[in-house]
């Protein structure tokens, strides 16, 4: 029998999950796949390219009832990345799907000029990201994409926390003008979104109102900070939480507004610290004059350990545990 | 459709033009430029369904340079078919000018930003397969260098090509067989090209370069069924200027005054010469 899979969610953790009421989704690589087809269905110029990566990707399924919208171009990044590009030229809703560790480097020169200098309207998927595959090893582990991509004029990054920003970026880069990096992690994930919420490209979400810390979450991570702000409320803190979704262009107001509100800032990315969310947040706040004391928490810069993506969080701090330290630090430092 | 001699004419006006516009930069990719300039003047006046007065016409044939730093060629014969005033090219390579020192779309008729190596195919790989979803008669076109072919991204777009039964893709070779840094079999050869494409599942075919009639015909030829075509086209980089033919400075090369004036003096012979012959 094989050992189970550790769990992202110590037992604590997970009392905190069911204090608060959250309800476990799918993977948001599963929704991507999903949201897709639902596209393809009603619009035969939605197409998906792929690199050997239709399974990875979970569009195995959409393969088999689309089999002419999705495009097979084998393990070729760069290829794949200048087709979808074509295809976006001759009016295609295209989206090159490949995993982000592979597609963001190996294929980054097809993305900066025959999607973003090009300006088409594709959308590159990086799958698998971040450390979702975290045991095996650097070559596939996606920690630079944000900073890579964040420096290629515009590309639109947006990176889901749940299954509902999945669905929405989903749609909102198949009927976006300009391209569009989307990247989804194969973990499943908390709902953390209310039935009326909204999703646009560019804006952020709070989560929690609070004016104590502020903790600021892309993707995998927010879960994690909503947990932590939890945790901090039953020691009176009141701690605000915003799911940052959209890396680039920033919410550049609801930051600022979390800046001028509370009195530390802890960011949380599944990522590089470097060029990531936690600078990018540190930008804005300092050139508009917020001198807030503020944390980056992502992966620092080091030979990332290996092991389980859960394992991966865990060594880094980007757990509800890592992240009430990393704001209890800032609070104590303002004693 | 133009007779031979009439586009031949109209080649040597295009070189004018070409040179020209690299003088007036003070900079531009000279030899191959000229290397490449009867092919790009035989898919625009005869190959080609693309039209000035509606540049993005959905149904109409694509094509992209691959090979972008000869862009002053591109721009030349874009000039002559009208899709803007030849003389706006004054402003090539100046501060916040369009006409930047390779293709971009801001220029009607240009269909995507080329420049960076091993980036054309890919990506005509990508619209030839629009074309074949959509069942649309338009055919797609990319042109190479020779230099360019060690980029990997050829190769993987050429495996894709012929997977995917390409048969509205024609990309050509401006086998011109020099690079910048020298000739090209010495500096990474990539011969017998003919045979890799075809290793590829690629048609092949290799031409005169320089041959109007020739390439009209290999260029307008439908492929075979479920074959994407390359176009090997033999051709002499500095082609049309004595002192610039098969020499390798002239990459890059600006003609100072003195060779400006012998070139275009040698445009003024080969076209007396042209109509000459005529009459």
């Amino acid at each position: 029998m094989s050992a189970p899979a550790p769990s992202m969610f110590s037992p604590a953790a997970i009392e905190m999950i069911q204090q608060l009421g959250l309800k476990q989704g799918r993977a948001n690589l599963e929704e991507f796949a999903t949201a897709l087809e639902e596209l393809a269905a009603a619009d035969r110029d939605v197409v998906a390219v792929t690199s050997d990566s239709r399974g990875s990707g979970k569009l195995g399924p959409f393969g088999q009832r689309f089999p002419d919208q999705l495009i097979e171009v084998g393990i070729a990044e760069q290829n794949l990345v200048g087709v979808t590009a074509g295809l976006a030229a001759c009016g295609k809703k295209s989206f090159g799907v490949s995993p982000a560790c592979f597609l963001t480097i190996r294929s980054l020169e097809q993305i900066k000029n025959d999607i973003c200098y090009s300006n088409v309207p594709a959308t590159v998927v990086g799958i698998s990201a971040g450390v979702s595959y975290g045991a095996l090893g650097s070559t596939h582990h996606s920690l630079h994409d944000l900073a890579a991509l964040r420096a290629i004029n515009n590309m639109a990054i947006v990176a889901p926390a749940d299954n509902f920003e999945t669905r929405e970026a989903v749609r909102a880069a198949a009927a976006a003008d300009r391209p569009v990096y989307l990247r989804f992690g194969k973990a499943k994930m908390y709902d953390l979104h209310d039935a009326d919420a909204s999703f646009e490209i560019g804006k952020a979400t709070v989560l929690r109102e609070g004016n104590d810390v502020a903790l600021l979450g892309t993707g995998e991570t927010v879960v994690h900070c909503l947990l932590a702000a939890a945790k901090l409320a039953e020691s009176g803190l009141n701690c605000r939480v915003l799911s940052v979704p959209t890396v680039k262009p920033l919410d550049e107001d609801a930051i600022l507004a979390a800046g001028r509100a509370c009195r530390a800032i802890v960011t949380a990315e599944e990522h590089s610290v470097h060029g990531g969310l936690g600078e990018a947040v540190a930008a804005v706040l300092m050139q508009a004059g917020v001198f807030v004391p503020l944390t980056i928490r992502g992966i620092p810069d080091e030979d990332t350990v290996t092991g389980a993506q859960a394992d991966i969080f865990r060594h880094y701090g980007l757990t509800m545990e890592g992240l009430v330290e990393a704001a209890t630090l800032q609070l104590q430092k303002l004693c | 459709m133009l007779a031979t001699d009439d586009l031949r004419l109209k080649t040597i006006q295009l070189r004018r033009l070409t040179l020209q516009s690299i003088m007036t930069a003070g900079a531009g990719h000279t030899g191959g430029s000229l290397s490449c300039l009867d092919i790009l003047a035989v898919l625009y006046n005869r190959v080609l369904n693309v039209s000035p007065q509606r540049p993005d016409d959905p149904g109409r044939d694509r094509y992209v340079q691959s090979k972008g730093h000869s862009v002053e060629a591109l721009y030349a014969v874009l000039a002559e078919r009208g899709f803007f005033p030849a003389a706006e090219l004054e402003t090539l390579c100046r501060y916040q000018s369009p006409f930047v020192g390779h293709p971009t779309r801001k220029i009607p008729g240009i269909e995507m930003n080329t420049g960076a190596l091993g980036h054309g195919l890919p990506i005509c790989v990508g619209m030839a397969l629009a074309g074949k979803l959509d069942d649309a008669p338009w055919r797609v076109f990319t042109l190479l260098g020779d230099g360019e072919l060690a980029e990997g991204s050829n190769w993987e777009a050429a495996m894709s090509a012929a997977h995917h039964r390409l048969d509205n893709l024609t990309a050509i070779l401006d086998h011109n067989t020099l690079q910048i840094t020298g000739p090209t079999r010495d500096v990474c050869s990539n011969e017998p090209v003919d045979d890799k494409f075809r290793a590829f599942g690629w048609h092949v075919e290799t031409v005169d370069g320089h041959d109007l009639d020739v390439l009209e015909k290999v260029l307008s030829a439908a492929n075979p069924a479920g074959k994407p075509k390359l176009v090997i086209a033999n051709t002499t980089k500095g082609r049309g200027v004595s002192f610039m033919e098969g020499v390798l400075k002239w990459h890059h090369g600006v003609p100072s005054d003195e060779e400006f004036a012998a070139a275009m003096a040698e445009f003024d012979a080969a076209e007396a010469t042209l109509r000459g012959a005529d009459q």
